[in-house]
């Protein structure tokens, strides 16, 4: 149970780097739940392929490309729900599958990086180094501070956007925020997880908490914790039956979710029963 | 800033030349009233007559099409720490696991700065505006977990936590049984008997008859007055598109009008 950890350095990176992408994701991806905005966040992690894609062909840093594509996204969504006359999640579902048409186009068309498809898409967990473990810690640092500042209105945003904006909250600019911090989190996410799945890192981990805590505080540390939880499982899987590790991390994220909730659902009719 | 140490002033509300709508789709046009403290007005009208747009308006939620609207001497939307405001009911609310004191400390948030905890006078409002809607039992129950009466109470329980010289409610009796609509009521008296001003958006002719004004509205303003004055047949007809009349604590309808 310990021993791949214990023995290998490119284990133990693993780990940590789940623990911290953890932290990250609960935070963020709590104010995602709590704002319904799971489609859009999604949307915004499958966007930074054509940047990622871009800036592998020209040489450039990666991070660069997959930063530059999620302003581009958090623009794009910016434009389609304050002037589209189509529902948001049409325009929104559009621009997500336009954008990683383009992304697999670019990828698919280029030779020098067509074999990276996968651990862009993918990612690649086991291959985390110090570099990137200093800036997940630096990103969860910067994500800790400016929700701690800012929590209040996110708060009361995702209660009742009328009420936070007569209170006096600017509602669009920490919908905004949030957007940016979910495009963060994607950013410094999706080398270990890849594109398509670090979504389901932000979500799941967080929707867990929603169903079992009653307090924003109780469902964050719930999440946190099925995070760390699902990283040493799922780098376990991975260690042992040479599955894909970012995938194991999230298809155990992803079961605990489904566990807890029928599990809410059976608790829920037993007291129905007793009542 | 909270009722007891602001500066008392009696004109709450004032709207000269108001038209309300959203985008350039007017709504209601030509609104001249105000409001003084103490004060209760309520909105009277159909679906769509205007009503709910008149009461975001003077929450700051929607801009003035023409004309001003001034809370307090300043213009909407500047004066929010003195407004507490009931709109419909949000969906995302119920996905919140959060319990009722905390949903009911939430209308707090903004009368201190971020890094300034709760101090006693925020517990005390929140205790007391509990109690007013009879909920203190519930304090600790998640919001998910209550009926839709229950939830209403903790809605009105965030308003009455405010302290504000502005209370604007929209539709505030929905769901509410006997004892809550009671409590409401008491609850809404206090308020009053403290200086502040109330506007209330219904379509219910009833529970506006207990403010001391009416608006009746039809995309206009039909009549505005004491609901002595104001709720005769021929206003209700043109506000309701039928004819009522009030017989003892009801109304009957007496005609329909057509091409309404």
């Amino acid at each position: 149970m310990i021993e791949p950890f214990l023995d290998n350095e490119f284990m133990q990176r693993a780990l940590l780097a789940g623990v911290l992408l953890s932290a990250l994701a609960a935070i963020v991806g709590t104010y995602v739940v709590l704002r319904g905005l799971a489609f859009i966040g999604d949307a915004l992690a499958h966007g930074v392929l054509p940047g990622v894609a871009i800036a592998a062909i020209v040489g450039a840093p990666i991070l660069v490309g997959a930063g530059i594509a999620s302003v581009t996204m958090i623009a794009g969504i910016g434009v389609i729900t304050s002037r589209s006359r189509l529902s948001n999640d049409s325009a929104i579902g559009l621009l997500f599958v336009g954008l990683l048409s383009l992304g697999v186009v670019l990828v698919s068309s280029s030779r020098r990086i067509a074999g990276d498809l996968e651990s862009i898409l993918f990612g690649e967990f086991l291959g985390i180094d110090s570099t990137d473990l200093i800036m997940l810690a630096v990103s969860l640092v910067i994500a800790v501070v400016i929700v701690s500042a800012t929590s209040r209105a996110l708060l009361v945003s995702s209660f009742d956007e009328d009420l936070a904006q007569a209170m006096g909250f600017g509602v669009r600019a920490h919908y905004f925020l949030l957007l940016g911090l979910v495009a963060g989190t994607v950013v410094v996410a999706f080398q270990a997880v890849g594109t398509l799945l670090v979504f389901g890192l932000l979500l799941a981990p967080a929707a867990t908490g929603a169903l079992v805590a009653s307090r924003i505080g109780t469902m964050m540390a719930v999440a946190t914790v099925v995070g760390v939880i699902s990283s040493y499982f799922g780098l376990l899987a991975s260690y042992h039956f040479g599955w894909a590790a970012g995938a194991s991390v999230v298809l155990c994220a992803v079961a605990i979710f489904f566990v807890v909730l029928f599990g809410v659902k059976a608790r829920d009719m037993v007291v129905r029963r007793h009542v | 800033m909270t009722l007891d140490h602001a500066p008392k002033s009696s004109m709450i509300v004032c709207a000269h030349h108001l038209s309300v709508g959203y985008g350039t789709n007017v709504v209601v046009a030509g609104i001249d009233t105000d409001l003084v403290a103490g004060g209760s007005v309520a909105l009277v009208g159909s679906n769509g007559s205007g009503k709910s747009t008149l009461l975001k308006t003077l929450a700051g939620l929607i801009p003035p099409i023409e004309g001003s609207a001034e809370i307090l001497g300043r213009a909407v939307g500047e004066t929010t720490a003195e407004v507490a405001y009931l709109g419909q009911y949000h969906r995302n609310a119920l996905s919140l696991p959060m319990r009722v004191v905390d949903v009911v400390r939430m209308s707090r948030f903004d009368q201190r700065s971020r890094w300034r905890k709760r101090s006693r006078i925020d517990d005390e409002l929140v205790d007391e505006a509990m109690r007013a809607m009879q909920i203190e039992d519930l304090a600790l129950i998640p919001l998910r977990d209550l009926s839709g009466g229950q939830r209403q109470r903790v809605r009105l329980a965030q308003v009455l936590a405010r302290r504000a010289r502005l209370i604007l409610l929209d539709e505030p009796t929905t769901g509410l049984d006997a004892p809550g609509r009671t409590a409401y009521l008491d609850a809404i008296a206090r308020e009053k008997s403290r200086g502040a001003a109330v506007v209330i958006a219904t379509h219910d002719v009833s529970e506006a008859s207990t403010c001391d004004r009416i608006l009746l509205l039809a995309g206009r303003i039909v009549a505005d007055g004491p609901p002595g004055a104001v709720l005769t047949p021929e206003n209700l007809l043109e506000t309701f598109g039928i004819g009522l009349a009030r017989v003892g604590d009801r109304l009957i309808v007496t005609e329909h009008m057509h091409n309404h």
